[in-house]
Parts: C-alpha cells; structure tokens; sequence
C-alpha cells in the first residue's frame, strides 16, 4: 500500500511551516507523527497534494512547568510523556492515559498534538484534557490564541482548528495534591482503539466528593465530559450507589457508531462500567 | 508525479544514498533498493511489527515511516546485530529458546527487544510483555520469545560485569 504522490516539505522552524501552510492551503496537511495520517493515506482516505512535516522543528518538543500549569510540546512523543519524571508527579493521569495508547512502537513516533489536532473520537487525548481541564495555544499567520479544550472538538475530525492554523503547545493547569485519577479504558488487544474509556480526576474532602471531572473516550463523534455525573457527585459519598447512578448519568450522553467493538446498546455499558472503574480506583488514589 | 529527492542516512553504520519519491516507505527503500530483506513486511498497516526497525534509538515500524523523514538518520536493522561473525545475545537467545517457528516476525521481534534492553536492561515479564505488544507472533504463543528475552538480558548483564 503506498501513498497518492505528493509533494515534501520538512520546515526547520514554526514561521516557516505557518508561511507553507498559507503557500499551500487546503492542498496542504500538516504530519506530526503520521500514525494515523500515513495509514490513512496508504488507505487512500486522504490524498494531501502537500505533506508538511512538523518533525524537524525543535520549538514543538519539550515538557516543562511554568507556574502552575505543565506545558508540552505539541510534537511531544507518548513515549516521551510515559517517561517524564515531572509528568508522573504533577499530571499522573496524563502518563497513565498515554500509557494505554496503541503499542510501544507507536508511542515512539505518535504525539500529543496529533492526537488532539486529528480530533479522532477514537484517541485517547481528547478526553483526558476534558478531564484535566486542559488549554490548546493555536497559532496562525495572524499570532496566537489559546483555547479551552473544553469546546475544541466539534465533531469527528473537526476542531476549532482554523486553515493556516498549527496546534502548537498544550498548557494543563497542575491538579492540587491529593487529587484521584484514573484511565479506565477497555481495548480488546494492544494497539486497538477504546471500545469505551473513562478518564476521571477526583478530589476528595471529608470523605465527599469536593470536585469530579469525568470525560469519555470513543461514545460519541467527539469526547464526552459527563457534565451531569460530575454535577451529581459533588458534595456526595463514593459508595456503590452514588457510583452506579453517576454510571447512569454517564451513559446517558453516550451515542456511540456500531461497529466491530460493539453495538449501541454494549458500548454505551461499557462506558458506564469504565466510568464506575475509573471512580472507583481515583477514589482508592486520592488523599 | 512529485519530485524524486535525494536523501542520506545511515542503515547499520554504512553511509547510503538514496533517490525517491517522497511518498516511498522506508520498508520499500530497504527491502527493495537497500536489499536489506531482514525487515519483513507483514501487514502493511502498523499493527504486526515485523517491519521494525530502529531508528535513532527508537523502535519504528517502517511501513509507516516515509523514507524522505529519515534525512540523517541512524537505522539499524536486523543485519547489524552480528558482529565478527559473533551472533547477538538475543540472536543466541531465541536460538536456544526455540523462540520462533516460521521466523517471519524474528527480525522485527529482535530489533525491538534490542531497543528494550538499551531502555531497561532488567525487565520484569509483565515489562516485557508490556513494551513488545507492538510485535505480532502467530506461532510460538509469546513464551519462549519472552524467555529468549530474559535470557538474553541476562547474559548481557553478565557480560556488562
């Protein structure tokens, strides 16, 4: 399997990459780490007359603190966040979601920003920054604007990414100490997209729910924050019963494709059964 | 048709040069102009592994990787693990361990548990199952390749002393 022909490009610095973009226009797509464009491109889904590659640009790269928030690099590689040592003491959450991504020779290769930017409901990202409350820095020929990702994707493969536009940094505000977390996602073997996942963020105080950020990965044409469990918990004990109604809640908002992972009716389960896991294992990590 | 371009790396420590189109997959360059046959081609979509080659430390499946991003680039391939006529541990290993049967995803296998010991010269079972999962076997089952693994790691601990 082998791409439609196109042409090269492998820009060294951002300005010149933003100045292609504008040269090439809707001919042009931007390769980040190309596990989900180049397949797709074998595949002949996507026929780009541009390839621009954004693998040579030093800017894009890096995981640092600056305040209160991380800052990564939209080029950061999975295996990068897998192995950050700042990343497993401020964002565990986010080390664990990436850890559950594809397969290792993947994450060497597979980014942050592409998996965001490609907004497939299928990744993993989308819904562990919902949960982490996460903001994109998008920039353009015109200057930068940061976005909340809490709106970013509209809809299967569409972002409030605009033509000419990079996503370049992901900033994440630092979760106060003692917060729960948990990944749960269901795959049925390595390298396989979720057929449900949950990411959750929980603080705890007294015993009760002070705060529950809950998003959902692969049940809907983009990721699901569980606005009305998150709602529901608040102020409550984590017991079997409060649970499985935030379970309820969850599954509420669920309106995931058939396909071969399951129809409706078993995905929409397994994204309450996910949500329940993840609840109850942030809850066992909280202080 | 785009523009064949020129481009430089090195494949097992030898300098080479190539002239291809950019929508070439490095599997293709060095199964087909290279005539390094090691990496073999198995699924053509980035699940089976045994086009995995390493490439400036890391474990890439070169079916999924265009040759033109590999400009400068170190890639070493299942033909650079022996040296001086001497098998590589992990070459030994999955020898004495009857690690393969048909040996199609051999060369893919070895290259990444290569990459795995550089990163964790001590790997529990669980990691190495854990950090193979990007290589497909439909033969042997996984155990003896994760004993051959083990075996490996330590006769090179071993050797390391």
């Amino acid at each position: 399997m082998i791409p439609r022909p196109f042409e090269y490009h492998a820009p060294s610095s951002l300005p010149d990459a933003l100045l292609l973009m504008s040269r090439y226009g809707e001919e042009a797509k931007l390769l980040a780490g190309g596990h989900s464009l180049l397949p797709m491109m074998k595949l002949r889904f996507a026929a780009p007359g541009h390839l621009i590659d954004l693998g040579k640009i030093g800017e894009l790269k890096g995981i640092e603190q600056v305040g209160s928030e991380i800052r990564i690099g939209a080029m950061t590689t999975e295996n990068e966040l897998i192995w950050s040592p700042l990343l497993a003491q401020k964002l565990p959450l986010l080390v664990e979601g990436a850890g559950l991504i594809s397969d290792p020779q993947v994450r060497y290769r597979g980014t942050i920003g592409g998996d965001i930017a490609h907004a497939d409901p299928g990744n993993d990202h989308p819904a562990l920054m919902l949960a982490l409350e996460a903001s994109f820095v998008l920039q353009g020929a015109n200057g930068e604007r940061v976005v909340a990702a809490d709106g970013f994707f509209l809809g299967l493969y569409s972002t409030l990414l605009q033509p000419g536009e990079v996503l370049t940094q992901i900033r994440i505000p630092i979760p106060p100490p003692g917060c729960g977390w948990c990944y749960a996602k269901l795959k049925r073997k390595t390298g396989d997209f979720a057929a449900a996942a949950a990411a959750v963020l929980l603080r705890m105080k007294a015993g009760s729910v002070e705060e529950a950020r809950i998003a959902l990965t692969n049940v809907g044409p983009t990721p699901l924050k569980a606005r009305a469990a998150q709602t529901y918990l608040q102020g409550k004990a984590l017991n079997d019963a409060s649970i499985a109604e935030a379970a309820r809640l969850a599954m509420s908002i669920c309106e995931p494709t058939e396909d071969l992972r399951g129809d409706v009716q078993y995905k929409t389960a397994m994204a309450g059964e996910m949500t329940q896991r993840a609840l109850r294992t942030a809850a066992s990590r909280a202080r | 048709m785009a523009i064949p371009r020129e481009v430089s790396f090195t494949v097992n420590g030898k300098p080479v040069d190539v002239v291809v189109e950019p929508r070439e997959l490095l599997i293709h360059t060095l199964r087909e102009r290279l005539h390094t046959t090691g990496p073999h081609i198995g699924c053509e979509t980035s699940h089976c592994g045994a086009c995995t080659v390493d490439i400036d430390n890391m474990s890439v499946k070169s079916c999924t990787m265009l040759t033109v991003q590999c400009q400068g680039a170190k890639v070493l391939t299942i033909e650079g693990f022996e040296q001086g006529g001497q098998l590589h541990a992990l070459q030994e290993a999955f020898t004495q361990d009857h690690a393969l049967q048909c040996g199609y995803c051999t060369p893919g296998m070895i290259t990444r548990a290569y990459r795995l010991l550089q990163e964790n010269p001590h790997p529990s079972e669980q990691e190495i199952r854990y950090w193979m999962a990007g290589n497909l076997c439909r033969c042997t089952g996984y155990q003896n390749i994760v004993k051959a693994v083990q075996d490996a790691a330590g006769k090179l601990a071993a050797k390391a002393a």
